[in-house]
């Protein structure tokens, strides 16, 4: 009977400092604001960038954009989203990675195989080259 | 040795009446829908990637775009995003008022993105920017409508349980109703970052 009222002791002490953890998860307020501020400033850089016309080259603005927009993804998910690599046993983190994946091959994919076919389609004389959009 | 046999045996009777597990399946089987609906949207943004410079001879996302306007419907999503936050520190302490305060807070700045992107398609489907003008437009439209969509869908969502918490208070269904939400609206924060880098910015970079 003792060891009985022990072990359901203990296990509504593993519960309760499950639940904890589980509710540290949810985020502060330090964490909130400091996602909120972070991201304020990823979202502000990309904007002047193109709006200030600050970058010469088109190509590193596109590269800036991409890069801190990616940034701004993982600062999301971290400070909002809460995510970590121990909530549910490490399964939502599986699962992102597999989304990842299959995103990274629907993006690269199609654009891969749709830029072989534009190139591949029709033989352009150097007149209807010119005349590209 | 039948001590020990008994305390195997109970173990994991205990484990089977705990109703916590539940809720966490609810979380895990929530953030696989979220995955899922990633996968729209990715399939939506490999459609723009393909066809967002075919214009038909017709306007060009720099024609278009009014950066400016982007920049505050940007700024209404993340301070949607704080607040939501904030509501659910609040749901936490058990405060109810305060919950249903920051909750609305939430959807009117909901209700601010949405009223924004309504006007900015109403503005280029008046100028002739429609859907059916170039694939450039075709999957502007698709792409940002979804997204709009699951915005009306997550405001009608937050007003749903803004009455359910009115009436029934921060029960555990609720918590966990306002938890899945949660994830809901931030995930759409995720999605918007691309939407605005991808197709605004860099549409207007050229």
């Amino acid at each position: 009977m003792t060891t009985n009222s022990t072990s359901h002791e203990d296990a509504h002490e593993a519960h309760h400092g499950h639940s904890h953890g589980h509710e540290a998860g949810h985020g502060s307020f330090k964490s909130y604001v400091t996602g909120f501020i972070l991201s304020v400033i990823l979202t502000a850089i990309p904007f002047w960038l193109v709006m200030g016309d600050v970058l010469d080259s088109k190509v590193a603005t596109v590269a800036a954009i991409m890069i801190i927009g990616a940034i701004q993804i993982v600062v999301h998910m971290i400070y909002f989203l809460h995510m970590n690599t121990k909530s549910e046993g490490g399964w939502t983190m599986m699962a992102l990675i597999f989304t990842v994946i299959i995103v990274a091959i629907a993006l690269v994919g199609s654009l891969w195989v749709m830029h072989h076919l534009n190139t591949n389609m029709m033989v352009m004389s150097p007149e209807m080259m010119k005349n590209l959009p | 040795m039948s001590n020990i046999q008994t305390q195997s045996a109970e173990k994991p009777q205990f484990y089977l009446e705990e109703d916590h597990h539940p809720e966490g399946s609810t979380n895990l089987g929530f953030w696989l829908y979220l995955m899922s609906d990633c996968l729209i949207f990715a399939t939506l943004f490999a459609t723009y990637a393909v066809l967002g410079r075919n214009y038909a001879a017709g306007p060009a996302p720099a024609d278009l775009f009014d950066l400016k306007l982007v920049a505050i419907n940007t700024a209404m999503l993340l301070f949607s995003s704080i607040t939501y936050g904030f509501a659910m520190l609040q749901m936490e302490r058990g405060a109810k008022q305060e919950t249903l305060f920051w909750l609305a807070v939430t959807g009117l700045f909901g209700l601010a993105f949405l009223g924004i992107e309504l006007y900015e398609f109403h503005h280029m489907i008046h100028e002739g920017a429609t859907p059916q003008r170039s694939a450039f437009l075709s999957a502007f439209f698709t792409l940002v409508g979804t997204h709009g969509l699951h915005v009306t869908f997550g405001i009608i969502w937050l007003v749903t349980l803004m009455v359910q918490v009115s009436k029934h208070g921060l029960i555990a269904e609720n918590r966990r109703r306002l938890m899945c939400l949660s994830m809901f609206w931030h995930f759409l924060d995720v999605v918007w970052i691309g939407v605005f880098s991808v197709v605004y910015l860099m549409g207007v970079v050229g």
